[in-house]
């Protein structure tokens, strides 16, 4: 069970607690009336469905019931950072410096070096 | 009876004897025997018989990885468990156990034809076999097959144990109890951490267990053990787990622990969880769990009495119990000699060691030479002989170049094998962690992990004692450290002296070599699953290439042993035939569990009345106490009808549907989900959400409401009342309160954040009640306070604030049975009293208590659907016959630019018809499809199917709704629906069956 950080109450928090909600970043058109058929097909199914990094919304529907943004690697199904609704996609930079964070101890350790 | 216990030798409580059957024989065991090795102790090595083959099986290990020896257990009350491994089970006084697999009896197995068969089953017999003819399949083949291969019966029985489960965090999670783990826990205990230590077996120990004549630090391996179990148990930050297998890996150090509580006791206490689930987030993980060891593949390799060597040591040492009187080792690693010599010490005959490599350890021939143990350096196996228990063993030399010589056979009743030792990297390889192939000895190692976790000792590939000492010792202080625990700890590890210390060197690769055809030979890489080394070649000379499909085309490493003792086997061998080394043919992943796990333990006490939360509205026990029958929708159960004595369901709803059309029904709809939606922008917020246009409806009025998903298609719908200019009294369906309610969180908080409007659950606020019928405003006049309720001022589809019965109210005049009608929200606190309340008063007008059922059969006289039955997600509101809910003068609502996608506006979409069979009384099933033609041939073209159907009391008839391809424009036609028992008739027509006109709504 996979821990998840929920940007709003600044915690670290058992997946139970969370509600996975498709790929983020896909805004709604102000008008869908303006779009063509294939775009507004587009906005409504065509996702990118990485293998690595994906960009994602969550829940924190049993906390604080915000909806969330998520980077994870949907090969680890590590996640990488978490931030709010509305927040810019984060920049590569952002992301490394977030993870390495998370990552600094995870190598597998030899106890006799 | 024959004895093979010996004195003075293994940990078993000699002054507790203790009773148990295998087969309905009686047998004799001691207090810490397994099945295993108080069978042994009695001579038996037969235990059951193999999966596809039926052929005669014995011990193979004394693990938990043992593929054979797995029996029916049966612990009295109920108790009953399949394919129990007879190397766990520890025996009680009154054990009951039965073989496998087995018909008429052990000894005598029709079932062993299939042996003789054996070239119907070879690899992928299953593809090949039974692909034809067609017809075959169910009647023939699947039928055998289900009789002739199989493990153990399922019990029959319910379960009658209880299971436990509990979260726990610590900072270090140890797991296994060898010599690895337990200095781990030491120094991870010492250091203040919190420490969680756990272990399969019944004790702690491992492979020191089987070691007593090592000494560490000076004592005797078991002495230097019990002094170590004292110390952790002094240890209040230490938790020990015995009998508790780590099953599962997962992510952020997050482990699964079973822990067998009950099984091993002759009386369960009342109330006795029999297994316990531990959830544990360890800040740090140390993997200590050991070495498994490797058979050797060659012909007759399976037969009961070939066993792998460390188990007969372990026998001998654990349990003191020697696994024949005259046995052979054949080895290619060093381990096999020391369980030769420890058998030859305790007066046991060793005819022969078969080393299959050209070279040994002098010091172990030397010592052979000491006990009078004939060598065989350089030799092979060919071939055993035995029909329930091998009796000799074939040997060839083997010369220069590989050519195999003459064979000799020796007599023996027990054959010990060893092809080395296999880490045990199981939850390692859960977490993803990489494995890296070590080429000297033939086994993979722990690379680059993924998790906070530590591998110690034999896990790792460190086999002698005082390497996994010291490896635990400083991954336990590591982790400790790591967890940011022990407050100035910080000393060194300690370190160890071990004495005794065996050595440990040899491999093995393919099958041995031989002089026979391979063609030919039994050798058997999965006991557990009938895989020979002839199938994995097989599986490669057709094309095979990667392990995955090998394994999935033989089966090898298939069965509820995972493969423990015959991947890296099967591994060797495929990679031989592919002539690729093996890290090109890769390894099959593992996946948890560990070992086979109950499905009780994942239960836990998910089961039966908790199996999930049953709701109830406060008027549920008037229900219940007026003798209502219940049915479940969604998590609520709520009250289906209400049966006066002689009454079936039928004339009960026919009853009830006549007494709100005639007078007067009361029906409990307080499971209706409610929203509170609040704000200066609410109206903007509902006209984004809903089709409908909500800017001009009055305060005091309430309008139906469609919610479309984004696609287009109908999500819910329900009465919504506007109680003031900011605020909406929503209504959903009993089943999607809370979908909506995400729903709308979702568009709030992440598409429209600047709308100043806040949403409430206000589900449970209220109870609700419904009086239907035309009757329904006499009663309740008296009652209610603030509200003017006559036609002018409360017409239908209104709503105020008011009292009634003295609390307060929101009245809403609406009707889901085309009656005059009233919702009466009250605080659910008072719900029960005032439903009782007007119970009493409305029996005058012969009030009638209504459930589900009738309020189904009201609704559909007149037209209402019910979104989820009579929609499925594939509906538009076109297709419902909704388009008069639709506000089209809208720029834009969730789902509108969906409506004028090309699919959405095809002619031949299904759309939502009423439908009368042709004979008035057929009722028909809900989901029966419709044809066109009922003659046309099969696969007919079905062009709709039903989805709601009643007899309507009514109209002295039944009913039907049907969703039909462009069946708006089919109305007066007739269609067909084939039934079980004939093909029935119906012609389509309007929704609307009573009172078209809406006269009663207003009566
Ligand atoms: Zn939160």
């Amino acid at each position: 069970m996979l821990l998840i950080r929920c940007p709003y109450c600044e915690a670290e928090r058992p997946e139970v607690e969370f509600a996975y909600a498709g790929e983020a970043h896909i805004a709604r058109p102000a008008d869908p009336s303006v779009l063509s058929d294939d775009e507004w097909r587009d906005f409504l199914f065509i996702r990118t469905n990485p293998r690595g990094r994906h960009f994602e919304r969550w829940r924190h529907m049993h906390g604080c019931g915000r909806f969330f943004n998520a980077v994870r690697d949907t090969v680890t199904d590590k996640f990488s950072m978490t931030y709010k609704a509305g927040a810019p996609r984060p920049s590569d930079e952002e992301i490394a410096l977030a993870s390495s964070a998370a990552d600094s101890a995870a190598s597998v350790k030899d106890a006799r070096p | 009876m024959s004895n093979f216990r010996i004195a003075g030798k293994g940990r078993v409580n000699r002054s507790r004897q203790l009773r148990f059957t295998f087969d309905g024989v009686d047998y004799n065991g001691f207090e810490g025997d397994t099945l295993a090795s108080a069978l042994l102790a009695n001579g038996v090595h037969l235990v059951g018989r193999s999966f596809k083959y039926h052929r005669p099986r014995g011990i193979l290990t004394a693990g938990s990885e043992e593929p054979n020896a797995l029996v029916g257990s049966n612990r009295g009350n109920g108790r009953f468990e399949p394919n129990t491994r007879a190397t766990v089970l520890e025996v009680f006084e009154g054990l009951k156990t039965e073989s496998q697999n087995r018909w008429p009896s052990l000894t005598r197995d029709i079932g062993a034809v299939n042996d003789a068969l054996y070239m119907l089953f070879s690899a992928g017999f299953y593809y090949k076999t039974f692909m034809w003819p067609k017809s075959f399949w169910d009647k023939v083949y699947e039928p055998v097959i289900r009789n002739a291969a199989g493990l153990g019966k399922a019990p029959t029985a319910p379960d009658p144990d209880t299971y436990a489960s509990r979260f726990a965090h610590c900072d270090v999670l140890v797991v296994g109890g060898g010599a690895a783990g337990l200095a781990a826990a030491l120094e991870a205990g010492r250091s203040g951490a919190s420490v969680i230590l756990c272990d399969e077996q019944s004790e702690l120990g491992g492979s020191l267990l089987s070691e007593p004549s090592a000494e560490i630090n000076g004592q005797l391996a078991w002495d230097w053990l019990e002094d170590t179990n004292a110390a952790l148990a002094a240890m209040p930050n230490v938790t020990v787990l015995p009998r508790t297998t780590a099953i599962g890996y997962y992510h952020q150090n997050f482990v699964g622990l079973c822990q067998r509580l009950t099984d091993h006791l002759r009386i369960v206490p009342d109330g006795a969880p029999r297994e316990r689930m531990w959830k544990v987030r360890a800040k740090q993980v140390v993997l200590a769990q050991g070495a498994i060891e490797k058979p050797l593949v060659f012909a007759g390799n399976d037969r009961p009495g070939v066993m792998l060597a460390g188990a007969a040591r372990t026998y001998l040492n654990r349990y003191g119990v020697k696994v024949g009187n005259r046995v052979v080792a054949v080895t290619s690693h060093d381990s096999a000699w020391h369980a030769a010599f420890d058998l030859a010490k305790a007066g046991v005959e060793v005819a022969a060691i078969v080393d299959v490599r050209g070279t040994v350890p002098t010091q172990l021939v030397a010592a052979a030479d000491a006990l009078r143990i004939r060598t065989l350096i350089g030799w092979t196996v060919t071939g055993t002989k035995g029909r329930l228990r091998v009796s000799s063993v074939r040997v060839n030399p083997v010369g220069a170049g590989g050519k195999v010589g003459g064979a000799e056979t020796i007599a023996c009743d027990a054959l010990l094998m060893s092809g080395g030792w296999t880490p045990s990297i199981h939850l390692f390889s859960h977490t993803q962690g990489s494995l890296t192939w070590n080429e000297d000895g033939q086994m993979f190692l722990p690379g680059r992990g993924k998790e906070e976790c530590r591998l110690a000792g034999a896990g790792k590939g460190r086999f002698s004692l005082k390497a996994a000492f010291e490896d635990g010792a400083a991954a336990g202080a590591a982790a400790a450290a790591d967890a940011g625990s022990g407050a100035g700890f910080g000393a060194e590890p300690a370190s160890y002296h071990v004495e005794g210390e065996l050595s440990f060197t040899g491999v093995t690769g393919r099958e041995l070599p031989t002089d026979l055809d391979p063609g030919h030979a039994k050798a058997f890489v999965d006991f557990q699953n009938d895989v020979m080394a002839k199938d994995i070649r097989l599986a490669v000379r057709e094309g095979f290439k990667s392990i995955e499909h090998i394994k999935r085309y033989t089966t090898n490493g298939m069965a509820t042993d995972q493969g423990k003792t015959s991947n890296i086997n099967g591994l060797a061998v495929a990679s031989d035939a592919l002539k690729r080394p093996i890290p090109a043919v890769g390894l099959t992943t593992f996946r948890p569990p560990y070992t086979p796990t109950s499905f009780g333990t994942f239960a836990g006490y998910n089961k039966g009345a908790l199996f999930e939360v049953t709701r109830k509205t406060p008027i549920d026990g008037w229900a219940e106490e007026n003798g209502a029958v219940f049915e479940p929708v969604s998590l609520w159960r709520r009250a289906w009808y209400f049966p006066q004595v002689g009454e079936d369901m039928h004339a009960a709803v026919a009853r009830e549907c006549k007494a709100v059309r005639s007078s007067l029904g009361i029906f409990d709809a307080s499971t209706l989900g409610k929203i509170e939606i609040v704000g200066p922008d609410a109206a903007e917020f509902m006209n984004r959400m809903y089709t409908n246009a909500w800017t001009k409806l009055a305060p005091g009025r309430c309008r139906y409401g469609l919610l479309l998903g984004e696609d287009g298609f109908i999500r819910d719908d329900g009465v919504i009342g506007r109680l003031a200019q900011d605020r909406f009294h929503v209504t959903t369906t009993t089943g999607g309160a809370a979908r909506v309610l995400g729903m709308m969180e979702d568009y709030i908080q992440t598409e429209w954040p600047d709308l100043k409007v806040w949403l409430t659950s206000t589900t449970e606020q209220w109870s609700v009640i419904a009086l239907q019928g035309p009757n329904a405003r006499k009663l309740i006049e008296p009652f209610v306070e603030g509200i003017d309720l006559s036609e002018g001022a409360f017409p239908h589809m209104a709503v105020a604030t008011g009292k009634i019965c003295g609390v307060p109210t929101r009245l809403f005049r609406v009707s889901f049975t085309g009656e005059l009608g009233f919702e009466i929200n009250v605080p659910a606190r008072y719900g029960r009293a005032v439903w009782e309340k007007l119970f009493e008063a409305g029996q005058r007008f012969g009030i009638t208590p209504y459930g589900t059922e009738t309020m189904h059969v009201l609704r559909a006289e007149k037209g209402y659907i019910i979104v989820g039955q009579d929609t499925d997600g594939t509906l538009t509101p076109d297709d419902a016959g909704l388009s008069w809910a639709v506000g089209k003068t809208k720029p834009d609502f969730v789902g509108k630019r969906s409506l004028s996608r090309p699919d959405m506006l095809a002619a031949n979409r299904k759309q939502l018809v009423g439908l009368l069979t042709s004979d008035p009384k057929t009722v028909l099933e809900e989901g029966a499809q419709i044809v066109l033609d009922p003659n046309q041939p099969v696969p007919m073209d079905m062009v709709g199917h039903v989805t709601s159907s009643y007899w309507s009391a009514e109209l002295g008839r039944s009913i039907a709704f049907a969703v039909i391809q462009g069946g708006r424009s089919l109305q007066g036609k007739t269609v067909h629906v084939p039934m079980p028992d004939k093909v029935h008739s119906a012609t389509i027509a309007g929704m609307v069956f009573v009172d078209p006109e809406n006269k009663r709504l207003s009566a």
